[in-house]
C-alpha cells in the first residue's frame, strides 16, 4: 500500500471527537473481519444475493502474528481513508489497485487476526453510526454473517508493508466500524466493484487508498449491484453528487467517486472536524484528464473548459463562475439534439446534472451557482411540450440569457446605485478581499466625484486584495493596503465597511470569504456599520449557525507554503507529519449581528428581512 | 398600505357603541393664506427646515395670538371653500397651478397631518390636470410628487406618503380597467378620504396600544405626537388608572403642551427637563414616543432626544413603544445619526451665543431598532424587524 497513506491511522485517534467526526480512519479493523470476505471486487460482484459463508479456519485465526495484525490494520486504514460514516456502504467501494494486492493479503486476512482476538469485545463496544458517542451496545450478528462472506473476498486482500501502528487503538476502532457497519447493513450499497475496475488503469497512475471490502450486506445484495460495467446514462443522472455531500460518509463518496471524470486524489492529513468536507490536492489532475479528454464521450467541451477552469482556479469569484457556468450550458444547449426516444426535457435535465456533477467534481458548487442551476432546470422543466426543438433551444437560450443579464448584471448595477448614496464625502471605506460588486460601487463613487479613501484589507493565502487594489489605485483611487492582522489598529478610522457575499441565508448569515466574519466583528466592535453587497440570486433559503456543516476546503499547501521569502519553509514537508493538519477553510459565516444593512437588487434591507425576500422572490426567480 | 389595516379593531369598538368621531370635521379646504404669510415669514430660504418649522408653529406653546389666528383660520374656511372653486377654474384659465404651494397652504392647518396634507396636495394636482389618459396623469403626478419631494427633504412623511400615493396610482389594478374618467375620480376620492384614513390609523394604534397600559403605570413620553396623545386619551377614557412624564422637549418645548393637553384630561403629569430622563427613568415602567418617520430598518426618526431615551430605557430594561401610523414608513435606511438629510431648527438659549460657539441644530435623531421594543402601527403591533418586511411588500 501506499505508504504515504499510512500514518492516518494515526491521526485520527488523537483528535478530539466534536460535531461532525467521523469514523474514517477508524474502520480498518473492521475491515480485518470483513476483510476475509471477497476482498476483489470482481469477487465481490459475483456474489449471489444469499450468501454461504465459507467457514473460517480456526487454524488461519491462530497463525496470525501480532505484527501482522498491525500492518494490516494499517493497510486497512489508508485504504479506508476516504472517510464514512457508513462502514458497509463503504465496502464495495473498492479501488483498483487495492485489486492488485489482494493476493498477498489473503493469508494474513485468511487469520482475521482483528477477529479472533477482539470477538469478546464486539458484544461490549460500538460506536453508533452518528459517531457522536463513542460507547453503546451492539448487536453482533449480522456482523457474524457478514464476516463469514468477507473471507472470501480477502483472500485478494493485501498488505505488504508493515508499519507499526497502534494496533490496540486501530482493532477497537475496526470493531466499532464494524458494528456500524452491521448498523448500516440494511441500506444496501447499489454500487458495483467493476464501475471501480473500469477506472483502475487511470487511477493506478497515483497510488490511492483502496479497501477491498465487500459490503457486508451480502445477503440482502441485490442482483442490480453486480455487473454494471459503464454507468447507464441513468445512473450518472442518479449519482450526481449531492452539492452538499458529505464526504466523510465513504460509500457516497466513493460511488461519486466511480462516476466521476476528474479522478481527484484527496489530500492527506485532513483536519477531523472538517472531514465531511471534499479536500483535494491541487495539481494532479490536469494530465489526468487530459489522458482521458477523448474517452468522455458526454462531456461538452465547454462544459469541459469551464470546469478545469474551476479546477485550476482561473475562474473564481461567485458571479464568474456562475456567468461562466451558464454560458456553458448555453453552448451545450446550442449544440444539443434530442436523442431519438427521449424528449427533450427529460434527456436535458439528465444532461445538465450530469455536467454539474462534472463542475462539481471540479470544485464544489456555489451556492448562487446551484441557485442558476435550479432556474435553468426549471425553465427546462415548464418549456411547452408543444414547441419544437429548436424553439425551445432559442428560449433556453434566451432564458439563460436574460438570468445573466437581470440577476448578475443589472442586479449589481442597482446594487451599487443603492450603495452609492451611502458614500458621502470624506468617508473611510473598509472592504475586505476582492468582490465584484464593491469594486464597481467604489469606481463608480469614485466616477461620482465623491471624496473617500479606500482601505483594502487583504489576507493570505489569496491575497485577492491585491487585484482589487491594483484597479483602484489605476482608477485613481486613494487607497491602504494592510493585511487582516491589523484590521483592528485600521478600523478606528473607518466610518463604513463594504463587504461582498457569497451568499445570504435566511436568517440574515452572510456566508463569505473566510476572514469577512472577523472583519465584520471588528468592525461591530468598533460600532462601524457593516454594509454587505449581495444580489438577491445569492439568496439561499437554508439556516446555517456555523461555517462548519457546509463549507469548502482550499488546498492546504496554500497556508503552508510562502511565496517569495525562502526562509520560511518550516512546513515544506508538513505532510509527513503525523500530528500536523493543515486547514484552509474558503468561507465562514458571519452572524446576522454585524450586518448593518444588506443591499440586494431589491434594495437596501435589513437582514431580518432575507426571508421576505427569498419568499417573495424565490418563485420569480425559479420561474423567471 | 391602508387596505391591509388592522380596523378590526375599530370594528369591534362600534359593536361596543362606541361611537367613532367624524373624520369629516376635519375641514377639507385649504386654511386662509394669512397664516401662510406669517410662516413664510418664518421659513426664510436659509439651512431651516420647513418641516420643524411647521411643527414648532403647530406645537409650540400655544400663544394667545396664535389661537386668535386659528381661530380666524376656522372662520373662514367656509368662504375659502368657494374660492377653492373658483381657483380651480381659474388653473385652467391661465394661473400656473403649483403643488408646492398648494401643500403649504395645507400644511398650515395644525390639526392636518403632513401625509395628508401632502396627499391632498397630489389630489389637486389630479383635480387640475388636463391629462386624457392615465399614463399622463401618472407622469404629471410623478413630476408634482417629486418636486414636492425636492421641496421638503426634511419631512419624512411627506416623502413616504407621495410614494406611498403614487404606488397607489400605479399599482392598483383596478384603476387599469376603468376608463379614464372613473379612474380618476377614484383617485380624487381616495385622496379626500386620506384624512380619514389617518384619523382612523390614529384610532386603531389607541385601540391597540391599550393593552399594554396597566393600571398604576407609569409612562414616560417625549415630544408632542398626535398619535401617543390619542393613545393616552383613549386610555384615560378607558378609566386606566397611569402617571405621565413628559418631559419638556427643548427646543420647541413640545413636552409642554402635551402636559398641557394632558392635564386636561385629569391624567397625572410630571413634567421633566430633558436631561432628567435618565433620573427618572427607574420609576418609570414603560416609554411611548411618536415617530416622525419609520424607516427600512425598523428604528424611528423622531424629535431629537428620542435616541438617548431609548438607550437609557434599553439599559434599564425598560420597553420602548411607537407608536406611528403606517403611512410614515418611508424607503430610507440611515447607518447612523449623521446618514439622514439635516433638518436644522433654530435654537434660542435665551441669552446671545458668541459667534466663535457653534451649535447643534439638528431636529431629529434616529433610533436604530434593536432599542426599540414594540411599534403600535395600524398594521398591528409589530416587531421593528417586520417593518423592512412591509416596505418590501408594498414597494417591490
Amino acid at each position: 500500500m501506499d505508504p504515504r497513506r499510512a500514518p492516518r491511522s494515526v491521526i485520527d485517534p488523537k483528535v478530539r471527537r466534536v460535531g461532525f467526526f467521523t469514523g474514517t480512519g477508524q474502520m480498518l479493523p473492521s475491515s480485518a473481519p470483513f476483510a476475509d470476505l471477497s476482498s476483489s471486487p470482481s469477487v465481490g460482484k459475483s456474489l449471489s444475493p444469499v450468501m454461504i459463508p465459507p467457514p473460517r479456519h480456526p487454524s488461519d485465526t491462530l497463525s496470525s502474528s501480532p505484527v501482522r495484525r498491525s500492518s494490516m490494520a494499517a493497510a486497512a486504514v489508508d485504504s479506508l481513508a476516504v472517510g464514512s460514516y457508513n462502514a458497509s456502504e463503504l465496502l464495495p467501494g473498492t479501488s483498483p489497485s487495492g485489486r492488485a494486492r489482494n493476493p498477498e493479503l489473503s493469508d494474513d486476512l485468511g487469520a482475521s487476526p482483528g477477529r479472533s482476538k477482539r470477538s469478546p469485545a464486539f458484544a461490549s463496544s460500538s460506536v453508533p453510526a452518528s459517531g457522536l458517542t463513542t460507547v453503546s451496545v451492539v448487536n453482533l450478528h449480522p456482523e457474524k454473517a457478514v464476516s463469514a462472506s468477507v473471507e472470501v473476498q480477502l483472500d485478494r486482500t493485501t498488505t505488504s508493508k508493515s508499519l507499526k501502528e497502534r494496533t490496540s487503538k486501530a482493532e477497537r476502532r475496526a470493531l466499532q466500524e464494524a458494528q456500524r457497519a452491521a448498523k448500516a447493513k440494511g441500506s444496501k450499497a447499489p454500487t458495483t466493484a467493476s464501475g471501480v475496475v473500469t477506472s483502475a488503469n487511470v487511477k493506478s497512475a497515483k497510488p490511492s487508498k483502496i479497501v477491498s471490502q465487500k459490503n457486508d450486506s451480502g445477503p440482502v445484495a441485490t442482483p442490480e449491484k453486480k455487473g454494471i460495467d459503464r454507468p447507464s446514462e441513468k445512473d450518472r443522472k442518479k449519482d450526481v453528487p449531492h452539492p452538499r455531500m458529505q464526504y466523510d460518509d465513504t460509500s457516497r463518496v466513493e460511488k461519486a467517486k466511480k462516476r466521476a471524470v476528474v479522478k481527484q486524489t484527496e489530500a492527506r492529513n485532513r483536519v477531523e472536524l472538517f472531514r465531511h468536507l471534499p479536500q483535494y490536492e491541487l495539481g494532479t489532475q490536469l494530465p489526468d484528464l487530459e489522458a482521458k479528454f477523448f474517452q468522455l464521450e458526454p462531456m461538452h467541451p465547454a462544459v469541459c473548459k469551464v470546469g478545469l477552469q474551476y479546477l485550476s482556479g482561473d475562474i473564481c469569484g461567485g458571479n464568474a463562475r456562475c456567468v461562466a457556468m451558464l454560458q456553458a450550458f448555453q453552448e451545450v444547449i446550442k449544440d444539443y439534439s434530442t436523442p431519438s426516444e427521449k424528449t427533450l426535457s427529460r434527456d436535458l435535465t439528465a444532461k445538465v446534472s450530469c455536467y454539474v456533477s462534472f463542475f462539481i467534481q471540479c470544485r464544489p458548487l456555489s451556492i448562487s451557482m446551484g441557485n442558476a442551476i435550479r432556474f435553468l432546470k426549471n425553465s427546462i422543466a415548464k418549456l411547452p411540450l408543444t414547441l419544437s426543438e429548436s424553439e425551445s433551444k432559442a428560449s433556453l437560450h434566451l432564458d439563460i440569457e436574460r438570468f445573466i443579464n437581470e440577476k448578475i448584471i443589472l442586479a449589481d448595477k442597482v446594487i451599487v446605485k443603492h450603495a452609492v448614496t451611502k458614500i458621502n464625502d470624506g468617508d473611510v471605506l473598509l472592504t475586505y478581499g476582492l468582490s465584484s460588486a464593491v469594486e464597481m460601487l467604489l469606481l463608480h463613487a469614485h466616477e461620482l466625484g465623491k471624496q473617500f479613501r479606500v482601505v483594502v484589507v487583504d489576507s493570505r493565502p489569496k491575497l485577492e486584495g491585491k487585484l482589487l487594489l491594483r484597479r483602484l489605485v489605476g482608477r485613481g483611487l486613494s487607497c491602504t493596503y494592510t493585511h487582516i492582522n491589523a484590521v483592528s489598529y485600521i478600523m478606528h478610522e473607518v466610518t463604513r465597511v463594504f463587504l461582498g457575499a457569497a451568499s445570504v441565508l435566511t436568517n440574515g448569515t452572510v456566508f463569505s470569504r473566510v476572514g469577512t466574519a472577523s472583519i465584520a466583528m471588528v468592525a461591530d466592535a468598533f460600532r462601524v456599520p457593516v454594509l454587505v453587497c449581495c444580489e438577491a440570486y445569492k439568496f439561499h433559503e437554508r439556516v446555517q449557525l456555523d461555517s462548519i456543516c457546509s463549507n469548502e476546503l482550499g488546498d492546504p499547501d496554500a497556508i503552508s507554503k510562502v511565496y517569495g521569502s525562502r526562509d520560511i519553509n518550516v512546513l515544506d514537508h508538513w505532510a509527513n507529519s503525523e500530528n500536523l493538519q493543515l486547514l484552509n477553510l474558503m468561507y465562514d459565516a458571519m452572524p446576522s449581528d454585524y450586518v448593518s444593512m444588506i443591499i440586494t437588487d431589491y434594495g437596501m434591507v435589513p437582514s431580518t428581512s432575507v426571508p421576505v425576500i427569498v419568499r417573495e422572490y424565490r418563485g420569480e426567480h425559479i420561474w423567471m | 398600505m391602508w387596505y391591509r389595516s388592522a380596523s378590526f379593531v375599530l370594528d369591534r369598538q362600534r359593536v361596543r357603541n362606541d361611537p367613532v368621531p367624524n373624520p369629516d370635521t376635519l375641514s377639507i379646504s385649504p386654511p386662509p393664506s394669512s397664516m401662510a404669510d406669517t410662516l413664510q415669514n418664518l421659513n426664510p430660504k436659509t439651512n431651516v427646515s420647513a418641516y420643524y418649522q411647521t411643527r414648532a408653529a403647530h406645537h409650540g406653546v400655544v400663544t394667545s395670538d396664535w389661537l386668535a389666528q386659528a381661530q380666524a383660520a376656522v372662520g373662514r374656511s367656509s368662504e375659502d371653500e368657494g374660492m377653492l372653486r373658483e381657483s380651480d377654474v381659474g388653473v385652467a384659465g391661465g394661473k400656473a397651478f403649483s403643488v408646492i404651494d398648494e401643500f403649504n397652504s395645507w400644511r398650515k392647518q395644525p390639526d392636518l397631518a403632513e401625509a395628508v396634507a401632502a396627499i391632498r396636495a397630489l389630489a389637486a394636482v389630479i383635480r387640475n390636470s388636463q391629462a386624457t389618459t392615465m399614463m399622463e396623469l401618472e407622469i404629471e403626478l410623478k413630476r408634482a410628487s417629486d418636486s414636492l419631494k425636492s421641496s421638503d427633504t426634511t419631512s419624512i412623511s411627506l416623502t413616504a406618503s407621495c410614494d406611498l400615493f403614487m404606488r397607489y396610482v400605479t399599482r392598483t389594478s383596478a384603476l387599469e380597467y376603468e376608463d379614464f374618467n372613473s379612474a380618476r375620480s377614484r383617485l380624487i376620492e381616495r385622496s379626500e378620504k386620506f384624512g380619514e384614513i389617518s384619523y382612523k390609523a390614529r384610532r386603531i394604534i389607541a385601540m391597540l396600544s391599550q393593552d399594554f397600559i396597566f393600571d398604576g403605570c407609569t409612562i414616560l413620553v417625549h415630544g408632542f405626537s398626535r398619535v401617543v396623545l390619542e393613545v393616552l386619551k383613549t386610555a384615560a377614557q378607558n378609566k386606566k388608572l397611569f402617571r405621565v412624564l413628559c418631559t419638556e422637549g427643548r427646543p420647541d418645548r413640545t413636552g409642554l403642551r402635551l402636559s398641557n393637553e394632558l392635564a386636561k384630561l385629569d391624567v397625572p403629569v410630571k413634567l421633566l427637563i430633558d436631561s432628567a430622563v435618565a433620573y427618572s427613568m427607574d420609576e418609570v415602567d414603560m416609554v411611548f414616543v411618536g415617530a416622525d418617520g419609520v424607516v427600512e430598518s425598523g428604528g424611528i426618526i423622531n424629535m431629537m432626544g428620542t435616541y438617548q431615551i431609548a438607550l437609557v430605557a434599553h439599559s434599564m430594561n425598560k420597553p420602548v413603544y411607537v407608536a406611528a401610523e403606517s403611512y410614515k414608513f418611508a424607503r430610507l435606511y440611515p447607518l447612523d445619526q449623521k446618514d439622514m438629510a439635516p433638518a436644522p431648527r433654530p435654537i434660542d438659549f435665551g441669552v446671545p451665543i458668541p459667534d466663535k460657539v457653534e451649535v447643534e441644530t439638528s431636529a431629529r435623531d434616529y433610533t436604530p431598532p434593536q432599542y426599540l421594543t414594540l411599534l403600535f402601527t395600524d398594521l398591528g403591533v409589530l416587531t421593528p424587524s417586520v417593518v423592512s418586511d412591509e416596505l418590501i411588500q408594498l414597494y417591490m
